[in-house]
């Protein structure tokens, strides 16, 4: 499965926003459905992270939705929202609130773009000011996230 | 016009574009203004404003070469900024990877459906 590992592309576009794109090897309804089920979210949001211990999804604008986790660590990380637009298959809107800083509330757009049965998944947050979006950066990401190997090596890499 | 506090860090100053395109440039080694100004296609007089913001922060040095002057990178101040968005993509490379799983399984199951319908 290593093998196969691909990264996500993370990048910041402007001082309040975050972008983060990658490519899937699936049409783009079917990730719009891993995107947006319930039973499905459970099973990729948490990452190596922890367990999602729930996902709600009422997926209509105007319609709430609220994923848990339980991290490795034993805390909870919870972020919810509200949908704003919904174009099946191609597009969702939403607001995003990481409920450990409940006063940043951040809109996500997801698109979902298909070329040739491979689909890239855009999702743009864009938060109200630099400080939330500073904090969004840190969120859920308390523990276990020191590194030990050398990152300048890797920065000056990626700048070539 | 007022001058942007929001320059003050490395982090505000690699949050412009161009800023970037000078900094991917000097990664690849020591130059003079004239080559970025070529490279970028902007006026010299923007390109050195840029160079200003990007010397403030540490982010480049400058230094003298006969009747040249020579801008170079020094990537150190961008190591919390890449330590923080490397963090965050890791969880979504974590997301994501999970993600082709579910995915893998979801086109099976398509293609056993479409087979029964056929």
């Amino acid at each position: 499965m290593a093998a196969s590992t691909r990264s996500a592309e993370v990048t910041l576009p402007a001082s309040t926003q975050i972008m983060i794109t990658r490519q899937f090897d699936a049409p783009r309804h079917l990730v719009y459905r891993a995107w947006t089920t319930p039973d499905l979210i459970r099973r990729w949001w948490a990452g190596d992270r922890g367990e999602v211990t729930s996902a709600e999804v009422d997926l209509r604008p105007g319609g709430r939705w609220r994923y848990v986790m339980t991290a490795n660590g034993g805390f909870e990380v919870a972020f919810h929202g509200e949908y704003r637009e919904i174009v099946p298959d191609e597009r969702i809107v939403c607001t995003e609130v990481f409920e450990g800083m409940p006063d940043a509330a951040a809109v996500s757009t997801a698109t979902f773009a298909e070329q040739d049965g491979q689909t890239t998944l855009t999702v743009l947050v864009e938060h109200t000011s630099q400080e939330h979006r500073d904090m969004h950066l840190n969120s859920g990401m308390e523990e276990g996230m020191n590194e030990s190997f050398d990152h300048l090596e890797q920065v000056a890499a990626s700048l070539r | 016009m007022a001058r942007a506090a929001t320059t003050a860090d490395a982090f505000n100053a690699v949050a412009e574009p161009r800023r970037r395109q000078i900094l991917d440039a000097l990664a690849g080694g020591e130059r003079p203004v004239n080559d970025l100004v070529e490279l970028l296609g902007l006026a010299q007089p923007l390109v050195s404003k840029h160079l200003r913001v990007l010397r403030e922060v540490g982010l480049v040095e400058v230094r003298d070469a006969g009747r040249q002057r020579l801008y170079r990178l020094n990537a150190a101040p961008l190591k919390p900024i890449h330590d923080w968005v490397q963090a965050y993509q890791d969880l979504w490379t974590e997301r994501f990877n999970r993600l082709d799983a579910v995915l893998t399984e979801l086109k099976d199951r398509e293609d056993d459906d479409g087979s029964i319908d056929s």
